[in-house]
């Protein structure tokens, strides 16, 4: 069952609902009486500019499901480090529409992939699929920003497997939508292959942000570092679910997770469900999972020099959150990063 | 410039400020002694305005201006400063940030045009200067891992940048050895004008070597119960405050 077999084939029994344990805490069934229709083709004229588009050299665009130009896979080969912008397009109204990608790094390659989720519409429900190869030695840095329609649905899936020596880093910003899921699943085989897999999630009003990932180690010498931090306003949620799983022989794995939320407001509520199954002998694994709320006595502290109320939390929430954004190795995606994240603050909750 | 009457101040269920009056001219550096428990901090959170210090009674004003109805930034625009006991750390906030935010903030609630950059930065280097502050310090994160001492001065040189009109030092003696307690004893004193006033809330009399009072009160049990001149703090030293018991 998923959203993407929902679309494509209609059946509203297909989508996720509360009874399968991944998707308790994001339930799609009970959201949608039927599938909607499928999206129109859209307005590639009327496309605005993406959140990333000075820092790329090229430009993958969806819209509303479709590809602009060129095949729905890509292979970078090795040599100079590239940088892509990949776009998710909505530019629907009450429809429904899925996306395929799928990119492979030669041994070698060198790519940051700057992924965009984006909204020119209301109501949709979007799926995106990406299956992402990384060869032996080959690096990627992917850094998506999540920016849905408040009332929109949507999910986006990553398969990622890796090579040995090879290096994926990740961190995913969301806002979160109606229900909003960014899952990650990677396939660690180990020797020598490193994954950082971030988060951070802001969702305000009634949004629902989900972070959900998996990291399967199946062989020895595999490291995995993992930090999420989320702040939660007005009504919204935040989900976090962390599955790293170590299997029989990936003995000598490193692996770490953190999990962080702040409260913000007495309606807001995190759920969050870190999960290390270990199922081998020689690891280093450990993780950390907190919920709380903003220090108040920090918050006198500085509306007492003059800062108000509002700008304080902001302030004190920012740079609570913004130890994710400082992991993002990609300058220019940090300040891009860093700037998205101080505005959505500053908004009402 | 500040006048404080009949003021009631409840914290929880359990009033703790009992009927306290004070005036504090323009120039004039009063300093406040008490107990443990007399309500020396509570008077002070009061007068910035802190949640949950609730005033239930009598009137605080500043040149005529009632405080009490206005927020803690509010209060701070107006000129009202407190130095605290035990400053807060601020993960994350680089204290350029968080002293820029500030003063951009307080001129921005009277109407002043924000500092720019490099205006902001000459005035925290000549301030930094002065109270021995390595420039570096202020690119960290405000007062994360920072000794006591070294917390005072970043309150010092806040109070410096900001340049209130009226200071309120709460136990800013507490935590400093005797060179730290010089440094920020001077910095205090280079705030002195005429058109400022301070309150400074001490246990010991030993603050009161380094920044001279004009007039020194004894809080007990939540009131004003003795007001005099310096040698009111020597005369504490000598004989403890076991006298002012039965006046509470």
């Amino acid at each position: 069952m998923s959203l993407a077999a929902a679309i494509r084939t209609g059946e509203v029994a297909e989508l996720p609902s509360r009874r399968d344990e991944d998707w308790r805490w994001t339930d799609l069934r009970g959201l949608l009486r039927a599938v909607p229709p499928a999206s129109p083709p859209g307005d590639a004229a009327a496309l605005a500019v993406g959140p990333f588009a000075v820092l790329a050299e090229d430009e993958v665009v969806f819209l509303n499901g479709r590809r602009l130009m060129g095949l729905d896979a890509l292979t970078i080969e090795a040599g100079a480090p590239r940088v892509l912008a990949l776009r998710f397009v909505s530019q629907a109204e009450g429809t429904a529409h899925h996306s395929d990608f799928a990119l492979t790094l030669a041994p070698g390659a060198v790519l940051t992939l700057l992924e965009s989720h984006e909204s020119a519409g209301e109501a949709y429900v979007a799926d995106s699929a990406l299956d992402i190869r990384l060869g032996e030695g080959a690096r990627l840095e992917r850094i998506v920003l999540i920016d849905e329609a408040a009332d929109a649905i949507a999910v986006d899936s990553a398969e990622v497997s890796l090579a040995p020596n090879a290096v994926f880093a990740q961190a995913v910003l969301t806002r979160g939508a109606r229900r909003q899921r960014s899952q990650t699943r990677v396939r660690h085989p180990g020797g020598g292959a490193r994954v950082r897999l971030d988060g951070l999630y802001l969702p305000a009003g009634a949004r629902l942000a989900d972070l959900t990932t998996e990291v399967l180690h199946q062989g020895v010498d595999g490291t995995t570092s993992q930090l999420t931090k989320g702040a939660v306003r007005g009504q919204a949620r935040g989900v976090f679910q962390g599955r790293i799983v170590v299997e029989e022989r990936a003995d000598r794995t490193d692996a770490r997770m953190g999990h962080h939320a702040l409260i913000l407001s007495e309606r807001a509520e995190v759920d969050a469900k870190p999960e290390l199954l270990i199922h081998a002998d020689d690891v280093a694994c450990a993780h950390g999972n907190t919920v709380g709320a903003l220090d108040e006595e920090a918050l006198f502290y500085a509306e007492q020099r003059g800062i108000p109320e509002a700008e304080a939390r902001a302030m004190l929430t920012e740079a609570f959150l913004v130890e994710v954004v400082d992991r993002i190795e990609h300058a220019g995606a940090r300040d891009v990063a860093r700037a998205w994240v101080a505005e959505h603050l500053r908004e009402e909750a | 410039m500040l006048n404080i009457q009949d003021l009631h101040v409840r914290v929880g269920e359990t009033e703790i400020i009992k009927g306290l009056s004070l005036s504090v001219p323009a120039g004039e550096v009063h300093a406040i002694m008490g107990p443990n428990g007399a309500g020396k901090s509570t008077l002070s959170y009061a007068l910035a305005g802190r949640p949950g210090y609730e005033v239930t009674g009598g009137s605080i004003t500043l040149d005529g201006e009632d405080l009490t109805a206005l927020e803690p930034n509010e209060r701070a625009a107006k000129g009202v400063f407190l130095s605290f006991q035990y400053p807060l750390e601020i993960p994350g906030v680089p204290g350029l940030t968080f002293l820029r935010t500030a003063l951009n903030a307080q001129r921005k609630a009277r109407g002043e045009d924000e500092v720019a950059a490099p205006a902001f930065l000459k005035l925290i280097r000549e301030k930094a200067a002065a109270l021995k502050i390595d420039f570096e310090m202020l690119k960290r994160p405000l007062n994360v891992g920072f000794s006591g001492g070294e917390k005072k001065r970043m309150e010092i040189l806040q109070m410096a940048v900001l340049s209130p009109r009226f200071l309120i030092l709460d136990e800013t003696d507490s935590g400093l050895d005797i060179d730290a307690l010089r440094i920020v004893s001077e910095g205090v004193n280079a705030m002195r004008s005429s058109d400022r006033a301070m309150l400074v809330i001490t246990h010991y009399q030993r603050l009161l070597d380094y920044i001279r009072p004009d007039k020194v009160h004894v809080l007990a049990a939540g009131r004003i119960v003795a007001s005099g001149g310096p040698e009111l703090a020597q005369e504490l030293e000598r004989s403890g405050y076991d006298q002012y018991a039965s006046a509470a």
